[in-house]
């Protein structure tokens, strides 16, 4: 009983620990001050402001643009590479995969930087940044699918050959079908990933690009206004609506094949 | 002595399969390609040889079985022909042709794995149609003889279930009308009633005999069941370090092991060293150790002084009371050790007054009777001498 009860405070506090900061900002999104000091009244009028900074909505659709099309092809090369490793199964591979993922971010944006001006002679900008994403989204996406791809039985690939399925049929009927939980968990992560970057993005954005993460920094230079509040829940809500969506998708997320 | 006479059966067998081996030299004009057909076939892991120089011709409408212990590198001969794995040398020929440059999924051979390998995300009904759809077949073509192939293997009801709402049994009954639906020229079973209850592998194997039967598909089965594979097989190749020990009907694997290996892989039976005293046409004179001087049938080409192994299957040995004087000129005696008691037959392990254990094994043919030896009952063992067997190897 003592032990249920101490269980039961843990994980109270743990949820508590990562919601209450959550809830704070969502609920100061409606708070009718200047100052996130005190509730003073409900108000929908930072969400007004929000929709007229005009500044705000183009790096809002730039962080949105650049989240899709990044986490879309490096789940493409993830998923390509998660395989490869699976096939392969070299020790050096998934090592090279992780070094990045673990690399400070600082170091990656650094040489991120270094390698488009001065290998690549690259403008920065959308495109720079889009490179960067795909970049450090590549190696969660191929260590999920080869997570998923680990804990599977080999014959069943195998066995879609011997039944007369080209590699590509296999692929398409039997190993994407079996891998998609994992490929669309690693698309979520990659998705979340680009829409939050700071630092990488930061260095690789120069002047004429702006995300989310970079506006929302520039504004707090100046003050922190329930604007910050107001943007911050609409991006809590559209990853809410990602991950649902990913579970309509795939069910099998949530289900696991024996 | 039933025993011996059906040991005297199996001999005569023997010859006719060479009388036929004969006729089929003399037709090799006709070109009767066998259908598959393992032409020196090595396969090596680093320095592990997994399959070393085999060659088997497996003929049409055959239950071609690879017998042997974990390792003994039938798995790797069988992955060879699906196409999974290259020979290293030789060849595989289907219907006379070199299949090195065919994939596995154009090859007309399917393969019923030991997992199974249904695939989790389709229904029982996809999992059968799926060879079908892969071979393009129009859609109303398919739903027919998937609905065919569910009934032949009584598992229509079970059309719209995923594999994991599926027992055992079921499941292998799925794979193998998964294997069999578009009809290859080959199916290949890796050790498919392994992972069976021992009740439902019997059920199994009879449903598999009859359904290779009335289909008229050559299978290659692999098994380290050596029970399984005499109940099942038209031939058999007994497998041992990556070469075949011997290939040959059931009953000439078990009656006429062609050595040690083979003798003492398939079935219960008494091994010692021996060597040989004295050859005649009629029998051989060996001496034992722990048994003294036996006589054994003829064997071709063994002068004396030749070692070998002498071996005799416990069904072939005769146990009489001590008291009573034994009437073979091969006899010995002993003491009741052990004995194990399986409901049809008993087998006795007596300690010989040599010291050596020997296995004799009895019928429980009276009703109501369960065993004739008490443990510690003194006792003579016999048998006639075309029951022993000299082993050269």
């Amino acid at each position: 009983m003592r032990r249920s009860w101490l269980l039961w405070s843990a994980s109270l506090a743990c949820y508590a620990f990562l919601y209450v900061p959550l809830a704070v900002v969502v609920i100061f999104s409606f708070n009718d001050s200047r100052l996130n000091a005190e509730w003073v009244g409900f108000t929908f009028d930072w969400y007004r402001v929000l929709f007229a900074d005009l500044a705000m909505l183009g790096a809002a659709a730039n962080s949105v643009l650049i989240a899709l099309v990044s986490s879309s092809v490096a789940t493409v090369l993830g998923t390509m590479a998660g395989m490869a490793m699976h096939h392969w199964n070299i020790r050096a591979l998934p090592f090279m995969v992780l070094t990045p993922v673990a690399m400070p971010e600082i170091l990656l944006g650094v040489s991120l930087l270094v390698f488009f001006i001065q290998v690549l002679n690259l403008t920065l900008g959308l495109l720079s940044v889009l490179l960067a994403h795909i970049t450090f989204s590549i190696g969660f996406v191929a260590i999920i699918v080869r997570a998923r791809l680990a804990g599977m039985d080999e014959s069943l690939f195998e066995a879609a050959r011997d039944l007369g399925a080209t590699p590509w049929e296999t692929f398409r009927l039997v190993t994407l079908p079996l891998i998609l939980p994992g490929v669309l968990a690693g698309l979520l992560m990659a998705f979340t990933l680009s829409i939050d970057d700071f630092v990488i993005t930061f260095f690789t954005a120069g002047v004429g690009v702006s995300t989310l993460p970079l506006q929302i920094y520039s504004m707090i230079k100046i003050a922190v206004t329930p604007e910050v509040n107001a943007v911050s829940t609409l991006l809590m809500l559209l990853t809410l609506v990602m991950i649902v969506a990913a579970s309509r998708l795939a069910p099998e997320t949530l289900r696991s094949h024996t | 002595m039933t025993h011996s006479s059906s040991f005297v059966d199996a001999k005569q067998k023997r010859t006719d399969t060479r009388g036929y081996t004969g006729t089929l030299a003399i037709s090799r004009f006709r070109a009767p390609v066998p259908l598959l057909e393992i032409r020196r076939v090595t396969r090596r892991f680093g320095d592990f040889v997994a399959v070393d120089d085999v060659s088997i011709a497996v003929e049409p409408g055959e239950f071609f079985t690879l017998l042997g212990p974990s390792g003994c590198g039938k798995t790797t001969l069988l992955r060879m022909i699906a196409g999974f794995d290259m020979p290293d040398e030789g060849q595989i020929l289907l219907d006379g042709k070199d299949l090195a440059d065919t994939p596995p999924e154009r090859r007309p051979v399917h393969t019923v794995f030991q997992s199974y390998a249904l695939f989790p995300h389709m229904t029982v009904a996809q999992n059968v149609a799926f060879p079908l759809r892969m071979a393009g077949r129009p859609a109303q073509e398919v739903a027919r003889r998937t609905q065919e192939e569910l009934d032949i293997v009584h598992l229509s009801d079970k059309a719209g279930a995923y594999p994991h709402e599926l027992s055992g049994g079921q499941k292998q009954r799925v794979a193998l009308a998964r294997g069999l639906v578009n009809r290859p020229r080959l199916l290949l079973l890796d050790e498919p009633l392994g992972a069976l209850d021992a009740k439902l592998r019997v059920e199994m194997q009879l449903e598999l005999t009859m359904l290779q039967k009335n289909l008229g598909i050559t299978f290659i089965f692999v098994t380290h069941a050596q029970y399984e594979a005499l109940a099942l097989s038209d031939r058999i190749a007994v497998m041992n370090s990556g070469r075949v020990e011997q290939l040959d009907t059931p009953d000439h694997i078990y009656g006429s092991p062609r050595n040690r290996f083979v003798a003492d892989f398939i079935g219960k039976i008494n091994l010692y060293n021996c060597s040989v005293i004295a050859t005649s046409s009629e029998s051989l004179r060996l001496s034992v150790a722990g048994l003294g001087e036996v006589w054994a049938p003829p064997h071709a080409d063994v002068p004396a002084g030749t070692a070998g192994t002498f071996a005799l299957r416990p069904e072939h040995a005769r146990i009489v009371p001590r008291s009573q004087n034994p009437l073979m000129k091969n006899h010995l005696f002993g003491r009741v050790r052990e004995f194990f008691y399986v409901g049809d037959v008993t087998t006795y392990v007596i300690d010989l007054d040599s010291g050596v254990r020997f296995q004799a094994l009895l019928a429980n043919s009276a009703p109501g009777r369960a065993k004739f030896f008490e443990l510690g009952d003194e006792v003579a063992v016999e048998w006639p001498n075309e029951a022993g067997m000299f082993l050269s190897r």
